[in-house]
C-alpha cells in the first residue's frame, strides 16, 4: 500500500466507521423506543442528536483534551519562560525541527508540545493538517540527536499529512460516544423495560430473546469499536515511517532513533491510555506489541520494533550511499 | 435524438478539458510557490550570516580569511540575477559556510559559548530549511512537468512552460567540502 492509497483508504474507513456510527445510534434508540418508550422516533432521534452532538464536541475539542491529559506544554510558552540553557537550546531545536519538517511536506507547519516525561516517546494529533499538533517528550529530546528527532518529528509528520490524525480523532469521538450512548440505554433498560416486558404475556417469550439479543449487542458494541481503531492503526505506522524516508530522505537516522526509544523500557507514564495508537511507540510498553499473528494482531496497537527497524534500513539500502537530501524525484 | 447525443458527448469532453487545465494552473500554481518558499528561506540565510560573522569574530583571528570570504560570498548571492546565478552564488556562499562552521569546531572557547551554539543551531536549520524547500519545489515541479508533457494533458499544455529543476550545479558542489584541519587553534 502506498502513500496515496493510505489516504484514499483512510478517507473511506473514515466513512465506513461513520456510518457504522449511525447505523448503531439507531439500533440502540430503535431498541429504546420499542422496549421502552413506546413512540417510535423519539428516543431515536434522541441518540442521534446526543451521540451526534457529543462525538461533535470530542472531535473538536480532542487534540486539546489529549495534549491537557498527557501534561504538554507549547514549546513557545517553554521558551518564553526562559528556560536553562541546555533547556533552550533543545526547545529551540525542536521548534526549527518542526518548520524543517513542514517544510519537506509542504502543509503549514504543527503546534509543537513537550511532554514533561523522561521516557523518550512522541505523538500527533488534530483534525486536519491546518490544526495539528506534535508533542514529544522531555525524555526523547534529551536521548536523540537532531537527526533522529527530524525522523521522529517526520513520521508524525507523516501521520499528518495521510489524515491519520483526522482518522484517529473521529474514532476515538465515535467511541467515546458510543460508550456513553450504551452506558445511557443500558441504565434505562434497567429501569423501564422488564417490567414492561412481562406485562404482553403472549409476546412475552419473543421480546425477551429479542431483548437478550440487544443487550449483548449494546454491551459488545462499545469494545467492537476499540477493536476497529487498533486495526487500522498498525499498518499506519509502518507508512509513517516511509513517509519519514521519504520526507527527510534519511530512513537510518529513524532506525537509530526507534532503537534508542526502544531501550528505553519505563512506560511513558504521562500518555494516557486512551492516546496510545497515536504515539510512536507503545507508552504503556505491552508485551504484546512484539509480536505479529493471530491474538497479537487483534490487540497490538503497533508492530514489531525489530520488523520497523529492519524494513528502514533496507530502504537506505536501496537508496544507496550516494543520494543526497536533495535529490530530483527519488523517492524512499 | 442524434443531434442530443452529440451535445452531450460535446459537454462531456469540455468539462475534461476544463478540469485538466484547471489541475496544470493548480500544479504551476503550486509550483511557483515553492519557488518562492526557497527564496524566503535564502533570504533567512542571508539574515543569518551577520551575526554569525560578528558573534565568532572575536575568538577567531586567525581565520580571517574564511570570515571575509563568507561575507564576500554573501554579498556576491544577495547581487545575484536571474535563477541560474542564484543558483550557482548560493552554493558557493553554502559551501564557504560549510567550511566555517566546521572550522569552529576546532575552538573549544566557542563551541561552548551559548550564543555560537544557538547561531550554529539557526544555521544549520536554514541549511536544512533551504534543502527542503528544494525538495519540495523539485518534487511538485516534476508533477506538473509529467503532467505537462504526458498525453491527453500535454494537448491543453500549450501555454505553459517547463519547470526548471533544482540539480547540483557545480562539482564543487557534488563534493563534500575539504576543510583544512592542520592549523592548531590558540589553546
Amino acid at each position: 500500500m502506498n502513500l496515496l492509497e493510505q489516504e484514499a483508504f483512510n478517507r473511506r474507513r473514515t466513512w465506513e466507521v461513520m456510518a457504522a456510527f449511525v447505523v448503531f445510534l439507531v439500533l440502540i434508540g430503535a431498541g429504546l423506543d420499542i422496549f421502552v418508550v413506546g413512540a417510535f422516533p423519539v428516543a431515536t432521534l434522541g441518540a442521534l442528536a446526543v451521540g451526534g452532538g457529543s462525538a461533535l464536541l470530542t472531535y473538536r475539542t480532542g487534540d486539546r483534551m489529549i495534549l491537557a491529559s498527557s501534561h504538554a506544554q507549547p514549546v513557545d510558552e517553554l521558551l518564553a519562560a526562559s528556560p536553562g540553557e541546555d533547556d533552550q537550546l533543545r526547545y529551540r531545536q525542536l521548534q526549527n525541527v518542526v518548520e524543517e519538517v513542514a517544510i519537506a511536506s509542504g502543509l503549514p507547519a504543527p503546534r509543537a508540545f513537550v511532554i514533561p516525561d523522561d521516557d523518550p516517546n512522541a505523538f500527533a494529533t488534530g483534525r486536519d493538517p491546518a490544526h495539528a499538533s506534535i508533542a514529544v517528550t522531555a525524555g526523547l529530546l534529551r536521548s536523540l540527536n537532531r537527526e533522529e528527532l527530524q525522523g521522529v518529528v517526520a513520521h508524525e509528520m507523516g501521520h499528518v499529512r495521510n489524515f491519520d490524525i483526522r482518522l484517529m480523532m473521529i474514532v476515538s469521538a465515535l467511541v467515546g460516544a458510543v460508550v456513553l450512548i450504551a452506558d445511557w440505554a443500558g441504565r434505562s433498560l434497567r429501569y423501564g423495560s422488564f417490567g414492561r416486558g412481562r406485562r404482553g404475556k403472549d409476546a412475552g417469550a419473543a421480546m425477551l430473546i429479542i431483548v437478550a439479543i440487544w443487550i449483548v449487542a449494546v454491551v459488545l458494541a462499545p469494545i467492537a469499536a476499540q477493536l476497529m481503531a487498533l486495526c487500522v492503526s498498525r499498518q499506519r505506522e509502518y507508512l509513517a515511517d516511509a513517509s519519514s524516508a521519504e520526507l527527510t530522505r534519511n530512513p537510518l537516522a529513524l532506525a537509530s532513533a526507534l532503537e534508542k526509544i526502544d531501550e528505553a523500557t519505563a512506560p511513558t507514564t504521562a500518555i494516557k491510555k486512551g492516546s496510545a495508537a497515536l504515539c510512536i511507540a507503545d507508552p504503556n510498553e505491552r508485551p504484546v506489541n512484539e509480536r505479529e499473528g493471530g491474538w497479537s494482531n487483534l490487540w497490538a496497537t503497533h508492530p514489531p520494533m525489530a520488523k520497523r527497524i529492519a524494513a528502514l534500513q533496507a530502504m537506505a539500502y536501496q537508496s544507496g550511499p550516494g543520494s543526497g537530501s536533495s535529490g530530483a524525484a527519488a523517492r524512499g | 435524438m442524434g443531434l442530443i447525443v452529440l451535445l452531450v458527448i460535446i459537454v462531456l469532453i469540455a468539462f475534461w478539458a476544463m478540469a485538466i487545465y484547471n489541475r496544470l494552473v493548480t500544479l504551476r500554481n503550486e509550483t511557483q510557490n515553492g519557488w518562492r518558499q526557497i527564496d524566503v528561506q535564502l533570504k533567512r540565510r542571508h539574515d543569518l550570516i551577520p551575526n554569525l560573522v560578528n558573534t565568532v569574530k572575536g575568538e577567531m583571528d586567525f581565520e580571517k580569511n574564511t570570515l571575509t570570504a563568507v561575507m564576500d560570498a554573501r554579498s556576491r548571492a544577495m547581487s545575484a540575477s536571474g535563477p541560474a546565478d542564484a543558483a550557482r552564488k548560493e552554493g558557493e556562499l553554502g559551501s564557504v559556510l560549510g567550511r566555517l562552521l566546521a572550522v569552529t569546531e576546532n575552538y573549544p572557547q566557542l563551541k561552548s559559548n551559548e550564543n555560537v551554539k544557538m547561531l550554529q543551531e539557526e544555521l544549520s536549520s536554514t541549511e536544512n530549511k533551504i534543502g527542503f524547500a528544494r525538495q519540495f519545489y523539485n518534487d511538485i515541479a516534476t508533477k506538473f512537468n509529467i503532467a505537462r508533457e504526458t498525453f491527453p494533458s500535454s494537448l491543453l499544455a500549450g501555454g505553459f512552460t517547463r519547470a526548471e529543476l533544482f540539480a547540483v550545479t557545480d562539482d564543487a558542489d557534488r563534493a563534500v567540502p575539504t576543510v583544512d584541519l592542520s592549523m592548531k587553534p590558540p589553546a
